[in-house]
């Protein structure tokens, strides 16, 4: 895909004399076959190839490629494990890939505090393992959490399905340590409760690697909770589900997870994984409690008696650690899962109020018979957070681009129901239009002045997340506030 | 009062290049640098414009009571998590911009913690809408956020969406004769355990404790804590006290000048006398007067101290914020330029360089 709205002209040999002056041998790739693994990220629809990848091994080699980025005008995409679903770190042509994964060690685990402060690069799930002999844990835990890394945690503020109780990477990031285009370094936040000045922190965490790059992360850790169970309910109506998700939070329960996976999914998962499920359903719940053993079993039969009420055709209590991580496999794997009934499939990943599950699910029903192609949905039920899996054939031609309309048609109705275009995966280069749909321009203004006052050439990650004016004229859907076109002086298309 | 009022009101001071200084109930005057500006009482502009329990959130405009908020909250068996403190009839702009948490803020988080959503008026009178009223919403910058703590130097909070979360089923608080050093060193033990603590406060070698959960939770809790000298305090003058914290009434307050310093809940305590409380799990400590070197002390411990109430004359000479570092200063006057080129909205209040 090019990026009309980033144009930069690169010159290719001098960057390239320019970073082997910084940068050893072995921390530089230059050439077609080692550039080519970094063409992408996760999502592989959309491919580029950069003009150098940077390995770093030190904050001073960062400040160094930055520096220099900063001085020729090269446009940087800093790029942790590439487990990104949204093309936010797909390299710039004209541009630099700075990939963080050498910068792969925990640095400090205290106990007593209950911190511990990480390299970017390092995985989500090895900060858990780290905390594991103290009884400590780190709360969000997105599914590609053995692979994904923190530095990619803090770009797109990933949740997972414990954020319904224990917050995003927002709220559990105390401290970050920035490097910017002009390779000056700052630290953000700090290991106490607030710092001074403006929460800069809650701008830089989920801000899709436009502001700077991250080169330390100090996260909180919270006590392992003695026991955790899980209930899966099964609903012969996916509306009565939705019902059900609602009738648990009005009873003051906010369990530790609360998922929910449709009929075409639990189909897909259920050979893969063998979880139990029930296949005549047509919509599952699963809904998690930990805390004390006490308080375990007083959650449960209280979740248990609302999902009576609620009309749940078959309930299950997980009656051991190995059958509540039963439970779970398929909704862990549901991705894989699907992944196996089709050549491709196209994630997508909305946000609406629980209330409006129902007409969602309805439409996107709707979508099917219109775009002539499958969807799954599993979905954060808790907070209203949706992936319908789009199922295609890339080799088949034409159909590629009806998965993506498809996709934006559920991005563009989950903004009419009163969410967002995304709740965890990032704008990154796929929702970049609808950004459009879903920010008046005089917002997206204020978004553009954000990114200038960090990075006032506009040379991290250029194209992705915030769109330029050109871009939302060009997408058509500028915003008109009473009457009055923002911009008349500008030319449309 | 309409918005149309709010936008013309900072439209017409922006062409005049003429300060504003926003207020609600006006309930903290006291807080952070100079009062400058033409008064801009915006307390008019109030109500409550949604609330779905079952979504768990609340918007409402900027002149709302927090009182009123909580009122409509608790007839729904839910909550402001974060505690906020109402010092009178503080308004849901104030308790924003201001960004002050009460008891609860350890376990639970402060106030940005909450802040889905907001309508903003920045300083030319444009209105910008940021977040929403969605638990998870990453699309563009987290300005909504950004705004708490901000002290209305950003723009004129006009409405905002908060998280609300279900009130605890039981509740229990504990007092402890412990010293300062030996609760800071307990309450780090017992964070670290999966105990359900939501509130602390250490004052005259006595620790309190509040439990907060399932009742089966608490009653474990009260069990696995009576070894160490846990006493139980009658409900009736729990919620008196925490109500004591939350709002400053509290003798542990009473001094003129009073320093609040957040720091690493481990760091090592200061023996200095003029220590008054500890919250937060030790993470924030309160000092009457002001010893010598605290500011720098704090920041040697990876905090920082406010001079949180004093003369305003003091905290214009001082700063009531711990300074920042060049970079960090330069990229404050930059974003502060991009909300408000013209410099209208309470200029000083945060820092005295925007």
């Amino acid at each position: 895909m090019t990026l009309s709205d980033s144009v930069f002209t690169t010159d290719r040999a001098a960057l390239a004399t320019r970073l082997k002056m910084i940068l050893p041998a072995h921390c530089l790739l230059t050439d077609e076959e080692d550039l080519r693994p970094y063409e992408c990220d996760g999502l592989t629809a959309y491919r580029e190839l950069p003009m150098a990848v940077c390995l770093p091994e030190s904050e001073v080699q960062v400040i160094d490629v930055l520096r220099t980025c900063h001085q020729l005008g090269v446009p940087v995409v800093a790029r942790g494990a590439g487990t990104g679903l949204s093309g936010g770190a797909m390299p710039h042509a004209q541009g630099v890939v700075l990939s963080m994964a050498r910068f792969n060690k925990i640095l400090q685990v205290d106990r007593s505090a209950r911190t511990a402060v990480v390299q970017p690069g390092v995985r989500n799930l090895a900060v858990s393992e780290a905390a594991a002999p103290f009884g400590l844990y780190y709360a969000p835990d997105p599914s590609s959490q053995i692979a994904c890394t923190l530095g990619g945690n803090v770009a797109e503020n990933s949740g997972g399905v414990h954020c319904l109780k224990y917050g995003l990477t927002v709220h559990n990031v105390l401290r970050v340590r920035v490097v910017s285009i002009e390779g000056e370094v700052f630290e953000i936040g700090s290991a106490a409760p607030d710092a001074p000045g403006y929460d800069l922190l809650a701008l830089v965490i989920g801000s899709e690697g436009m502001l700077g790059v991250v080169t330390e992360v100090t996260v909180k850790l919270v006590p392992k909770p003695e026991l955790a169970q899980v209930v899966m309910a099964s609903f012969d109506d996916v509306a009565r589900a939705g019902d059900a998700v609602a009738a648990i939070i009005a009873a003051g329960i906010i369990p530790a997870g609360l998922e929910m996976m449709d009929k075409p999914a639990t189909a897909a998962v259920e050979p893969y994984v063998k979880a139990g499920y029930d296949l005549d359903a047509a919509a599952i719940l699963l809904c998690e409690s930990d805390g004390t053993p006490e308080e375990v079993a007083e959650e449960i039969s209280r979740v248990t008696a609302v999902l009576t009420a609620a009309g749940a055709r078959d309930i299950r209590v997980s009656q051991s650690e190995a059958e509540r991580l039963r439970f779970w496999a398929g909704r862990k794997a549901a991705f894989p899962a699907v992944g196996r009934i089709t050549p491709d499939y196209y994630c997508m990943d909305g946000t609406i109020p629980r209330k409006r599950l129902a007409e969602m699910l309805a439409a996107i029903a709707a979508m099917e018979s219109k775009y002539q192609l499958r969807c799954a949905n599993v979905f954060h039920a808790g907070d209203g957070n949706l992936h319908p899996l789009i199922m295609y054939d890339a080799a088949k031609p034409g159909e590629w681009a009806r998965a993506e309309a498809f996709g934006a048609e559920i991005l563009e109705l989950s903004v009419a129901l009163g969410g967002s275009i995304t709740g965890e995966h990032g704008v990154g280069i796929e929702k970049i239009n609808q950004m459009c749909v879903q920010y008046s321009a005089p917002a997206l203004d204020a978004f553009r002045r954000i990114k200038a006052a960090f990075d006032d050439k506009g040379l991290l990650n250029p194209g992705k997340a915030i769109p330029s004016l050109h871009r939302c004229a060009e997408y058509g859907r500028m915003h008109v506030h009473r009457g009055d076109l923002k911009f008349p002086e500008l030319e449309r298309f | 009062m309409q918005l149309d009022d709010l936008i013309e009101r900072i439209k017409a001071a922006c062409q005049a290049h003429a300060p504003l200084r926003i207020r609600g109930a006006g309930s903290k005057d006291f807080y952070g640098g100079m009062l400058a500006g033409e008064l801009f009482d915006v307390a008019a502009y109030a109500g409550i414009l949604a609330y779905e329990p079952t979504e768990l959130y609340i918007t409402a405009r900027c002149g709302t009571p927090l009182a009123e908020i909580e009122a409509e909250l608790a007839g729904r068996g839910q909550m402001l998590a974060f505690e906020p403190p109402h010092f009178g009839a503080a308004t849901l702009g104030g308790c924003i911009a201001a960004g002050l948490s009460g008891p609860r803020r350890m376990t639970s988080g402060g106030v940005r913690d909450f802040v889905l959503g907001a309508k903003l008026i920045d300083g030319t009178g444009q209105v910008l809408d940021f977040g929403g009223q969605v638990m998870k919403n990453v699309a563009g910058y987290d300005v909504s956020r950004l705004l708490a703590g901000s002290l209305g130097t950003l723009g004129l909070i006009a409405e905002a969406t908060l998280k609300v979360l279900p009130r605890p089923v039981a509740e229990q608080t504990l007092c402890f004769d412990f010293d300062a050093a030996e609760s800071i060193a307990k309450l780090n033990e017992w964070g670290g355990r999966p105990l359900p603590i939501s509130a602390s406060f250490w004052f005259a070698d006595c620790l309190y404790l509040r439990l907060s959960g399932a009742q089966a939770a608490v009653d474990a809790a009260i069990r696995a804590l009576a070894q160490a000298g846990g006493k139980p305090i009658a409900a009736v003058d729990a919620a008196k006290h925490w109500i004591s914290v939350r709002e400053q009434t509290h003798p542990a307050f009473a001094a003129a000048t009073l320093w609040r310093c957040a720091l690493p809940s481990t760091a090592p305590l200061s023996s200095d006398d003029s220590l008054q409380a500890i919250e937060w799990g030790g993470a924030l400590r309160w000092y009457a007067d002001a010893p010598d070197g605290l500011r720098s002390e704090a920041a040697a411990s990876g905090g920082h101290a406010v001079l949180y109430r004093a003369a305003e004359s003091k905290r214009c000479l001082d700063g009531a914020f711990a300074p920042l570092s060049p970079a960090l200063l330069a990229l404050h006057r930059r974003l502060k330029k991009s909300f408000d080129p013209k410099g209208i909205l309470n200029p000083g209040r945060l820092y005295a360089e925007f």
